[in-house]
């Protein structure tokens, strides 16, 4: 068994999601953009996928950014610094295909901004121009906002309250920017299922080449289970080795939405039960 | 009774109405009473058929002989011997086919239960301290062995006991491959998978999880950190579908998916344990091999009503007769010769009926079993909520995926050379289903000792 890998920083970002530095030097060694890791907190939790958002190979750390949405994540958001998460597996998936496209558009949507970072920033290592979108459902949620405008040669902000930027999603944004005839050579999409289909159904009618990071069920990451299988271009394919990035014009995103919402009352279920732990230990201190 | 024909004794089983509410061992094993009479069946055959029929060449009339005279110790050294994980093929391997298939009882009545006194064995040994077989002295050479299945853990069990240094990389956080992820808890407990693990670790063997070989190290890398050779043993563990419309619809599960969230995530304690599974009032299982009963017998004790399609008879049914006799007893039903052709859907994408068709026999395939025929116009649909894949699976070539070195067949099993089981790469070795294609934990294990053999001459004679 695996002693863990200890947690090094943790910083929050925004109410709910917060940044985890981990140590995990081999990890560090061989990641690549767009690449994940598996994690399980302890030995009772679930295998979920997290995308390496940045690594240091000199200090053999890796950074995860996470949301606390289930029991897993929540569990995840209760380790403090020093304390180990249990398994740490990677680095899985296909790295992003990273080269000079030209005038790019990095689109993130909720969580999924954090993702656009080493995205961002690997393009324009390359020397593409890139237009960074981002958007939340409000201001607090919004994150890493000033490094992806240090990075971005233009920056755009969308809230679905209106307390920020344009008020609406970030494909609409997408939209008008083509609608006042800019033009894309490529276009990068990470955040809700939902949001991304909203990005390839935009570029779609101008045949921009568009990529989305798909973040289906998971449990193994090796291929072994099949939980994280989509359907791109009439084939079956798996996110965890054939992925996690797909040709957005392709993919069946009303086939992959049903499939995650699958355990959404177990979600639940686990959620309450993980609060009734909680409740029964504080009473016990 | 009679000292000449002493009666087969019969293994103790959970009874029904209990097993079928938990996920305890279904066969409970014998006693120490009941096995030396077992034992006392055997003939002590000058030419023993059964050790011809055991892959690992276990000396089984010497092991059931120590039985028979009450040294329990003794059995269980004369069996470790050849065979490392006694406590898993005594209860997973087809007997049947293999020593108890050749027992001369056999020809005209039942064959001594072979399998059944191998884990009395095995198991009397647990929580006890048996010598160790000796080690060989180091030989300063180092090993990697990929993937903690069957396979892996017998090669590097050989590996260690003939004094190399091996390390056992396992992708997964559990070790033990299949028997982990795959067999369900009423098969092959887990803590008995664990003794075994801890007791190929007692021989010298280092095992280190969470590490996945051909992502976060290389063969190269594995080279240049030293190692003189490296054994694959990665399985056989991508999951086949059938390739009709409407399966990737929701309550559709792979086999493998399924069962690694039943055993290795431990699903079946949910919510204790984080990961959810979903079993509804009718489930369908597709297949018949062993790993479809697991499947069946699993959905059962999780509140579903089970169906068994299989596309040929019971007859063709490649799972153990032991095990399709448990799911019957257990009250899983059974739709022979149908196939699904697709799956329909709610308005919510969750699946609700499988369309199937009528099949009958037709001429023997290559395997020589006859072939299924689909009977035109003979479709009919079947209510099922919960579905599981169970129609095999393929080799795991991820450790090898970027390593145009080891060359592959267009199965995706990897080459070796039948005699030294070295791959197209120099110093690479591998055994298993991952050369065979999904097959048995025994063949697998006994592939691998010989594999084990060949990387030591390998190692012996390289400068």
């Amino acid at each position: 068994m695996s002693e863990g890998f200890k947690m090094l920083k943790k910083e929050q970002l925004a109410p709910g999601i917060e940044r985890l530095v981990i140590s995990a030097p081999l990890i560090a060694k061989k990641a690549k953009v767009g690449q994940f890791v598996i994690i399980r907190v302890d030995e009772y939790g679930e295998r979920f996928p997290l995308t390496l958002v940045d690594w240091n190979v000199d200090e053999g750390t890796i950074t995860v950014i996470f949301q606390e949405v289930g029991v897993s994540t929540k569990k995840l958001g209760m380790l403090q610094v020093g304390d180990c998460v249990k398994d740490v597996f990677g680095p899985l998936g296909n790295p992003s295909e990273i080269k000079k496209y030209g005038d790019v558009a990095v689109i993130g949507g909720g969580v999924g901004t954090a993702l656009m970072y080493p995205q961002v920033s690997a393009l324009k290592k390359v020397e593409n121009r890139v237009v960074s979108i981002l958007g939340a459902r409000t201001t607090d949620l919004l994150l890493l906002e000033k490094e992806l405008a240090v990075l971005s040669d233009e920056l755009y902000v969308s809230t679905d309250d209106g307390s920020k930027g344009y008020k609406g999603f970030t494909s609409d944004v997408l939209k008008n920017l083509l609608n006042e005839g800019r033009r894309f050579d490529y276009v990068f999409a990470v955040g809700p299922t939902p949001m991304m289909r909203a990005v390839a159904d935009v570029t779609r009618p101008y045949g921009i080449k568009t990529v989305v990071s798909l973040n289906p069920i998971m449990i193994d990451g090796t291929g072994m289970c099949g939980g994280c299988r989509v359907t791109v271009g009439g084939k079956n394919r798996f996110a965890c080795v054939d992925g996690p990035e797909f040709d957005a014009h392709k993919v069946d995103f009303r086939e992959l939405m049903n499939r995650l919402r699958t355990y959404v009352e177990e979600e639940k279920e686990a959620l309450c039960a993980l609060e009734e732990n909680l409740k029964r230990m504080r009473a016990n201190v | 009774m009679s000292k000449l024909s002493p009666p087969p004794q019969l293994m103790p089983k959970l009874k029904v109405e209990e097993r079928i509410r938990c996920f305890k061992e279904v066969a409970l094993g014998y006693d120490a009473e009941q096995a030396r009479a077992e034992a006392a069946r055997c003939l002590q055959c000058k030419v023993p058929r059964c050790v011809e029929g055991c892959p690992v060449n276990i000396d089984i009339p010497a092991f059931i002989r120590c039985i028979k005279e009450g040294k329990f110790d003794e059995s269980i050294k004369k069996i470790k011997e050849k065979n490392s994980l006694p406590a898993i093929c005594g209860r997973v391997c087809p007997q049947e086919n293999q020593c108890m298939g050749k027992c001369i009882l056999g020809v005209k009545g039942t064959p001594v239960n072979i399998g059944a006194l191998e884990r009395v064995a095995a198991d009397w040994e647990r929580g006890r301290e048996i010598d160790k077989p000796d080690a060989a002295p180091p030989t300063g050479k180092k090993v990697a062995v990929i993937g903690s299945g069957p396979s892996g853990l017998t090669a590097a069990a050989e590996l260690a006991k003939l004094g190399h240094d091996v390390t056992v990389f396992e992708a997964l956080h559990a070790t033990g491959g299949v028997l982990m992820y795959g067999i369900p808890e009423f098969r092959m407990p887990k803590d008995i998978v664990m003794d075994e693990v801890r007791y190929v670790e007692s021989l010298g063997a280092k095992i280190k999880t969470d590490v996945i070989i051909g992502k976060i190290i290389t063969l190269d890398e594995l080279f240049e950190t030293g190692f003189d050779a490296v054994f694959l043993g990665t399985g056989a563990g991508l999951p086949s579908f059938l390739g009709v419309p409407g399966e990737n619809l929701s309550g559709i599960y792979s086999s493998n998916e399924f069962l690694i969230r039943v055993n290795l995530m431990r699903s079946y304690r949910f919510p204790e344990y984080d990961t959810p599974i979903k079993v509804g009032k009718k489930v369908a299982v597709i297949g018949g091999g062993n790993v479809a009963m697991d499947a069946a017998r699993s959905a059962l004790r999780l509140g579903g009503e089970v169906t068994v399609i299989y596309r040929r008879t019971e007859e063709e049914m490649p799972a153990r007769r032991e095990e399709v006799e448990n799911a019957k007893e257990e009250g899983i039903n059974f739709l022979f010769l149908a196939t699904p052709i697709r799956f329909l859907g709610d308005e919510r994408g969750w699946v609700r009926k499988i369309e199937c068709i009528q099949m009958k026999l037709g001429e023997p395939d290559e395997t020589g079993r006859k072939r299924p025929v689909p009977i035109e116009g003979s479709e009919f649909q079947v209510d099922a909520d919960t579905v599981v894949i169970a129609i095999g699976q393929n080799p795991n070539p991820l450790a090898v995926r970027n390593e145009e070195r080891v060359k592959l067949t267009k199965h995706g099993t990897i080459v070796v050379n039948p005699e030294t089981y070295e791959t197209s790469m120099e110093g690479v070795f591998a055994a298993g289903d991952i050369v065979t294609g999904d097959a048995t934990v025994i063949s697998a294990m006994g592939a691998a000792k010989k594999a084990a053999q060949a990387i030591h001459k390998y190692l012996m004679e390289k400068k």
